[in-house]
């Protein structure tokens, strides 16, 4: 690969080519998570700041239920370590156990949801509604914000799972199956902030 | 060394440190499962006279488990992507410390100095 005079070293356009490949799609991937990573960091600024300000209404403790919470964690753990067998098992080539694997992961995603929602319309029956103080508004933005990104993972998985069902596990389901389980492993690791900022912290105030 | 060594090679690194292993998920799990419980269990029952070291112990076990989850789930290590991830996982905390503490630090002395009548409530006898 001696560059003579007057060649052009066309070799690094062929690499450059070869790589954008879906290389560096999980990097880019990453680089997303973090960008979000950073959108909940402002949420939680605010929730921090604004938490205590009750402005006479109802304070964590009138509100929160730490039964509800404990097993909405369980149900998003449930489906992490799921999600975690959805890819060993897509490692080894298996259709129907990676698809029955996202299955059980997407129904723990929608068991996760369904307590919020059930959580999210006991409070606001109860009264506490977002516009009632600063702090009901940062909590509902917070975490309804997790709330909306666990839907959202939830129709990308059923789109992931039509996918492979119509195509396989082809290298670009693969890549993109990876790049859901950043995603749902991420918003595992957000709750766990939530149910500790939030939830935990708020009942010992 | 061609091309299309170059991207095999890359693909095999990549997916060796972005997939794990059962034994890997499993271990995670049951860390996991343990550091919800604990401090779950500690709010829950009040183990812990003090609040505020409650608060602290709480809070340490959050910081633990997202250790865990980042290594044994989402597969960080200093390798992937040549570095690239950590860096970028890096200057992100990095980020979020400043705007945590910033703000509370900030609001907190806003609140406390700026409360109209505060201080002079403070001062009354």
């Amino acid at each position: 690969m001696a560059i003579t005079a007057g060649t052009e070293p066309v070799f690094h356009l062929e690499e450059e080519h070869a790589h954008a490949e879906g290389g560096s799609t999980m990097l880019g991937f990453w680089l997303y998570l973090m960008s979000d990573c950073l959108i909940f960091a402002m949420l939680f600024a605010a929730y921090g700041v604004l938490g205590g300000n009750y402005a006479a209404g109802p304070a964590p403790k009138d509100l929160f239920d730490l039964d509800l919470v404990a097993v909405n964690t369980t149900m998003l753990l449930f489906s992490s370590i799921t999600y975690g067998f959805a890819m060993l098992t897509m490692d080894k080539g298996r259709v129907a156990a990676t698809q029955g694997w996202l299955a059980v992961t997407g129904l723990f995603g929608l068991a996760f949801l369904s307590i919020e929602l059930y959580e999210f319309a006991h409070m606001i029956h109860e009264g506490a509604t977002p516009q009632r103080s600063a702090f009901l508004s940062s909590f509902f933005t917070l975490v309804g914000t997790h709330g909306l990104h666990v839907t959202f993972g939830i129709v990308w998985l059923v789109t992931l799972m039509v996918q492979v069902a119509r195509f396989g596990l082809i290298k670009a389901n693969r890549r993109r199956l990876m790049c859901l389980s950043m995603f749902w492993h991420f918003l595992d690791v957000v709750w766990i902030g939530v149910f500790t900022f939030v939830y935990l912290m708020g009942m010992l105030r | 060394m061609s091309a299309h060594d170059h991207a095999a090679d890359h693909g095999h690194a990549h997916g060796g440190a972005a997939h794990g292993s059962l034994r890997g998920y499993l271990i995670g799990f049951v860390l996991s499962v343990i550091l919800t419980a604990i401090p779950f269990w500690l709010v829950m029952t009040g183990a812990i006279d003090d609040k505020q070291a409650t608060a602290i112990v709480v809070m340490a076990f959050a910081v633990v488990q997202i250790v865990v989850h980042m290594v044994f789930f989402l597969h960080m290590n200093t390798a992937s992507e040549g570095g690239w991830s950590m860096l970028a996982l890096i200057f992100t905390l990095i980020l979020v410390v400043i705007v945590l503490t910033g703000s509370l630090w900030v609001m907190y002395h806003l609140n406390a100095n700026m409360m109209p009548g505060l201080h002079d409530m403070r001062q009354m006898p």
